[in-house]
Formats: C-alpha cells, structure tokens, sequence
C-alpha cells in the first residue's frame, strides 16, 4: 500500500499528535484493537493499516499459542511515520513491530530504529519473496523488514469513454499523448489523465522507467549517499508531461485529496495509472459513475521493444529496535502474512497485491477474476508481468524531503516558472545541498 | 517550605516575650505555607508541561544533530544558522505580510460590528452578537478543513455561483490567491472573538458621557469615532497583541489547507511549519527546537516594541 492521504488525516496529524507515546510500552496492559485469543502468550506490538488487517491478525492470532499479535491502526503512512519518529527520539512507545513502505525504511534504519533480521531467521524466507520486493527491504546484507505487498504499475482506463470519444488504448507514451489531444479535440469536458504535483513515489516511478536510479545508497556505510535526480532520462519524462500540462490536455489536481477522488471516478479522469493496489482503492470511492467501464492495460512503454516495468509503493513489516523480544517480534515480521490463508484475506478483501512468491505464483491468483474490471483476469494479464520486471529500488535516509522538494519544483513547473530540465537541476542542487548539511559525503 | 532555624526555635509554645518583628515573620511564613500549598496545583502543572519541557527544548537547541553524524554540542551555531536561514527568514517576511493584512482586516471588522450591536438593543442584536461569535466557538482545525471544501472547485459554492453569470469561479487554492483565502479563513474565524472584547469595552462606557457628546451636538458617527474609540483604545491595543501573536505563530490554518493545495502551501510556509516539518517530517529536532526559539524570540521583540509604542494608549504609562 502507498501512502492513500485523505482529507481528514491533516487533522487526525494535528489533533491526535499529544495521544501517542507511551500507550504501547505497557505490554501486557496494552490496548489492542483486536482479540487476543491466548491470553497467557506473551504479546507483540504491531502498527499497521492495511484494510482488512484485523482477519489477518485473527487468523495470526488463532493459529498460535506461543506469541499473539496486539495490533494498532496508527495512522496511514506519513502520519504513522511521525508517531514512530518520535518514539524513536524519545527512545519509548515505538511497537515491536512496524509497517513501513520500503521507501522509507533506509530513514529508519540510518537512525537505528529497526533490527538486522538476519540474525533471527530471515535469510531463510528469502526465496519467498519476489527478487525487486527483497532488494527494496535490504541494504548490502542486511534484511531489515519482511516484504509484504508491492505495486507494480498498471493503466486502469475507462473503456466506456475510450469507446464513446473514439481512442484506441495507448501502448506507447507517445500514443498517449495523441489520445489526450483526440479526447480534447473529441470534445470531452475530462481530460485524458491528471499529473498530480504531489505524486511522489508516483512521479518517481514514471522517473524510473526511463532508467532514473534518483540514489545510491548503503546501510553500510552510511555516510556516502550518491544522488542523481538529473539524469536526462527523467528530464525527457518531466517534459514530456511538462508539454501536455501547458497544452491544456492533462490536469494538475493534487493526488488524494476529495477532488481528486471524485474526478477519479466521476469520468473526469480517462485514466487512471495505477499500481496494483489501486483497484482496491478505487472501489472504496463513493461518487462513481455508475455506468463506468473500467479495464486494465499495461502501463505506456517508452520503447515497446525494450519495455520498463516499475513499481508504486510497496510495504513491509519490520522489527523496531525497541522490541523488548525481538525474536518474537521477528518471529511475527515473517509468519503474519506468511500463509494462504491470510493471504486470501489480504487479496480478497484487502485487494493487496503479495510478494509473497507462494500466492504470486499460485493458480488462485494468477487466474483471479476481478468483478470490478468485468471479470478480466487482471494479474494474469497486466500486474504479473509488471512485478516480475521490477528489480527492485534504492531510496534516500531522507526520503520525506526529497518528495517534498520534489513536490515543490513540480509545482513551480506547472505554473509555468520553469522547464521540465530546470526543476530537475534545481531538486539535484538542493538535494545534495541538504545531503552535505546532514553529514553525508554526496558523490555524483 | 522548609522552616528555618529561628522559626523552629519559636516554635514551642513557651511564654517567652519574642521580639515583635519575629513573630510577625512567623505568621507570614505559616501564611505562606499556606499560600504555596493553594498555588501547587497549577505550579506543578505549570513547571511539568510549561517550564520543563521549554528548558529541555532550549538545551535540544543547543546541541547540532545530523542524520549522518550524532548529537554535538554547538553553543548557539543553530541559531545563527536560523537567523541566517532564507526559508526562516522567507517564513518570518510571509507572517509579516499577514499580519499587515490580516490584523487591520480582523480589527476593522471587530470593531465595526462591535460598534453596530453597542447601538442596537432589539433581539435582533442580541442574535446577530451570537452569529458573528459562532465561529469562534468552532475548533480552529474543522473551520479550516470546512473552507478547505467550501474553496473546492467541486464541492465548494463557488463554482455554481459565478456560473450563474456565466463566469468560470477562481481557483481559491491556487498560488496566486491562497495568501487571500488563508486571511479570509482566519478574520472569519477570530473576528468574532474580538468583536466580543471590543463589546464588552463599549458596555462598561458611562453612557452619561454619550448624553454629553449629543448635547455638545455630536452626531451618532463622531459618537462612535470621537468618544467611543479612544475610550476603549486599551482593549483595541490587547486584541492586536493577541492578533499580532498570533498571526506571527500562525500555524493550523495553512497546515490544514496544505492537505488539498500542497503546492500553493510548501511545507515551509510558516516559521512554525517549518520548526513541525523539521520535527516530525525530517527528524532534526534539535535544529527545530532552535527554529522555534528563533521564533519566539522575534514574537517577544516584536510584542515588546508594541506595547512600548502603544503604552500611551493602553494605559501601562
């Protein structure tokens, strides 16, 4: 799951930031969320938000004697991370166990707030999980979280307004800029897509398949950081959009904020491009179309000969440094998604998309049927291929304000203050500014 | 308290003749015991979520920590760094610039519906005092979040209403106009709050002194503008420094409002976004601790050098 922000979680920050902290650290008194159905095992404590995350920690639950799970909703994403942040600055109330996205996790891991799980087994579940979800959970050889779902990326469209204006489905990003002028010149009021600003891992994703590898970067030594966000790469793919916003022909709305929401299933987007967790959210929107159509495709190749598969998100599971039994806790990190069983939960009702190799490969999943897309087999035909091509992703210990900066000079872009090439030197020149100001040793 | 040796040695009721001035040192003391004991509660309250975590913070200020290297101990190098840094000092210049705008328009406001009511006494005043109030009594965050939908292009009226003349609405949360939409939220929100005071002034006005102007033929707006204001310029003098304080710490408003226009609102718009950005969203507590000190200090100057300005006008000369 990516970071899904809603309108309302700016206020759950603001208001709910003085009633974290030290609830978690009282094991045995804990307040969970869920039933624990041994009481006299000892108890781990897990920060999640996955949906349907409650049958799965049932399951977990039910299952074992030795260990159950205490589990909290703390917030999605961002709002999770700065609880956790100030746990760790305060050295209490952080859970034995976290889900992190595998973006973030090198931030955690430069401040000592999760554990190597090599030592506790983890090497021993590697050929488990997809090759691109283990490399985004390791640094050289350390494993410092279990991968739980990823996101390779996909093109949802509404086939309805494809047929009703007359476009073909694009393959290619420069067959999608013809549709986004045929939609207009068709005489749509919707546009073919919105190029959100505040995209993030999303921008970066489109980034990345024109080969933008924005960080090196190594838990081992910690203080050597190499950054290119400049690369020619992604300031082709910046200008590319860079055109098609200026055209009038894609919108810039803000990403998950209520708007966008409604324009997302309201027709006035076309498309939607997505990773795989995206139909899940799709259909917890209200205001639909009720006449939508909606159907997958790959996501648009820059060169269909050599086609580039990218990711969108992805979380994992890791074991905080403040676990009291970190065993344990790494015990829970691996088995909580580690069956079918929960598995199922995940896929049915939480419309996650696994790296967890048994369920990836399976027969169930491979042939799943989505009523939402009219009953296409949308793994089979689309994500699968999207996730066997991605090889994985390297982040920065500063990930937070490399969006934020990144969020910033997209903005001023759009507005049209500069070019495409330029936002990209400027985030380069201010990313590695601050890389220096923070201690780190910026090698190009 | 602990007792000093003098008080204890007094203590014995003995019918010793003690000098006067003992005695009544011993009475202040039991006083005082007394006196401590009626304040404890909010001295420990005071001291335990007021003054500590203050210290702790102005000693995190002091110690420089970067994600690559640990925790050193810098003297004040964070606050010349602050004092020094253009998106502090961009920060500081913006929440100038609102309180340029935003505490004329809270006060004209204020005063003039204050002004309006103290010369009406049907229900109708007593309805509309109550309606300009009303968003006050709501929490800071949920009116921001409701004009967060009220500026919405799709949700908010706006789109229908200039529809109906045929014109496209403006983009309330665009670059250009998000200064406009951030003071309207808050005059909306606060000008209530003042006009209150600002009432409650006029009403402790002799209205004698009314009856005076109107026999020295005074019309109802030199009433108003020649007797009325400067009587009450102490309390138009503590509502801008409430305003002032407030509009320089200005925080929730754009912090909500950055949830739907994130890049008219960098995370950096305020002095004290940026000190929470630094926090929670890049870990350098320790440099946010001096960013907000920073800020603290210029509120203190700047409250400071208007209370000295204005202490003919409320009443501390």
């Amino acid at each position: 799951m990516a970071a899904i922000g809603v309108i309302a979680v700016a206020a759950a920050a603001l208001t709910g930031c003085s009633a974290d902290g030290a609830a978690s650290k009282s094991k045995p008194e804990a307040s969970c969320t869920n039933k624990i159905v041994n009481k006299e095992a000892p108890q781990v404590t897990v920060w999640a938000w996955y949906p349907a995350f409650e049958e799965v920690v049932d399951v977990f639950n039910t299952s074992h004697d030795d260990v159950q799970v205490c589990w909290t909703n703390a917030g999605q994403g961002n709002d999770e991370y700065t609880k956790f942040s100030t746990s760790i600055e305060s050295k209490s109330g952080a859970p034995d166990v976290i889900m992190l996205e595998s973006e973030v996790l090198s931030s955690f891991t430069i401040r000592d707030a999760l554990v190597d799980l090599t030592e506790y087994g983890a090497n021993d579940v590697k050929d488990k999980y997809t090759e691109g979800s283990w490399k985004d959970a390791s640094s050289g050889d350390a494993v410092y979280a279990i991968p739980v779902d990823g996101g390779p990326m996909g093109m949802l469209y509404r086939q309805d307004l494809f047929d009703q204006y007359g476009i073909p489905v694009p393959t290619t990003w420069a067959e999608f800029a013809t549709a986004a002028q045929a939609l207009k010149t068709a005489g749509s009021d919707g546009v073919l897509v919105n190029f959100p600003t505040n995209g993030r891992a999303f921008n970066q994703a489109l980034f990345a398949q024109a080969g933008s590898v924005p960080f090196t970067y190594d838990s081992t030594s910690p203080i050597d950081i190499g950054i290119a966000v400049d690369d020619q790469g992604s300031k082709d793919v910046l200008n590319y959009w860079n055109d098609l916003v200026q055209k009038g022909l894609v919108t810039t709305d803000d990403a998950f904020t209520a708007d966008y929401n409604t324009s997302l299933v309201d027709g006035t987007y076309a498309v939607y491009l997505a990773a795989a967790w995206g139909p899940g959210y799709l259909q917890g929107l209200s205001d639909a179309d009720t006449g939508a159509v909606w159907r997958v495709a790959p996501l648009p190749q820059w060169d269909t000969a050599n086609p580039v598969q990218v990711n969108w998100g992805g979380s994992t599971f890791a074991v905080t440094s403040q676990a009291t039994d970190k065993e344990l806790a790494a015990q829970v990190a691996i088995e909580i998604f580690g069956t079918d069983e929960a598995w199922k939960i995940g896929v049915e009702k939480g419309a996650l998309f696994p790296s967890y190799t048994p369920m990836l490969d399976s027969e169930y999943f491979v042939n799943l049927e989505y009523p939402f897309f009219g009953g296409q087999q949308i793994n089979k035909e689309v994500f699968l291929t999207a996730a066997a091509g991605y090889g994985g992703a390297t982040f920065s210990p500063f990930q937070n304000y490399a969006y934020d900066q990144l969020t910033e000079e997209l903005y001023s872009m759009v507005q049209g203050e500069q070019d495409g090439s330029q936002a990209l030197d400027d985030l380069q020149a201010t990313l590695v500014k601050y890389a220096a100001e923070q201690g780190f040793t910026v090698a190009k | 308290m602990a007792l000093t040796p003098a008080a204890t040695k007094a203590a014995p009721p003995l019918p010793v003749r003690k000098p006067r001035r003992n005695s009544i040192d011993l009475m202040d003391r039991k006083r005082q015991r007394w006196g401590w004991l009626f304040v404890a509660p909010f001295g420990i309250v005071f001291l335990t979520f007021l003054v500590a975590p203050l210290a702790y913070a102005f000693w995190m200020s002091l110690h420089t920590s970067t994600l690559a290297t640990g925790t050193t101990f810098t003297w004040f190098a964070n606050y010349v760094k602050a004092f020094t840094d253009p998106i502090f000092l961009g920060g500081l210049g913006r929440v100038g610039q609102f309180a340029l705008i935003m505490i004329p328009a809270q006060m004209i406001v204020a005063l003039v519906a204050a002004l309006v009511l103290d010369n009406l006494s049907t229900a109708l005043s007593k309805f509309s005092r109550l309606m300009i109030f009303v968003p006050y009594a709501i929490p800071v965050v949920i009116g921001a979040l409701m004009w967060g939908f009220l500026y919405s292009p799709r949700f908010g009226p706006a789109t229908d209403i200039f529809g109906l003349v045929g014109l496209a609405a403006p983009d309330f949360l665009s670059q250009g106009s998000i200064f406009a939409s951030l003071v309207n939220i808050v005059t909306w929100q606060w000008a209530g709050y003042y006009m209150i005071i600002i009432y409650a002034a006029l009403r402790g006005i002799d209205p004698a002194i009314y009856e005076a102007a109107r026999l020295d033929g005074a019309n109802g707006r030199q009433i108003a503008l020649r007797v009325k204001v400067p009587m009450i310029s102490s309390s138009m003098v503590m509502v801008l420094i409430f305003s002032l304080i407030g509009t320089l710490q200005f925080f929730t408003e754009p912090q909500v409002l950055r949830a739907v226009a994130q890049g008219a609102i960098p995370v950096s718009y305020t002095p004290n976004m940026y000190a929470y950005s630094l926090a929670f969203s890049y870990s350098q507590f320790n440099y946010a601790a001096a960013i907000s000190f920073a800020l603290g200090i210029v509120v203190f100057i700047g409250s400071y050098l208007f209370l000295f300005l204005t202490r003919k006008q409320s009443g501390l000369k």
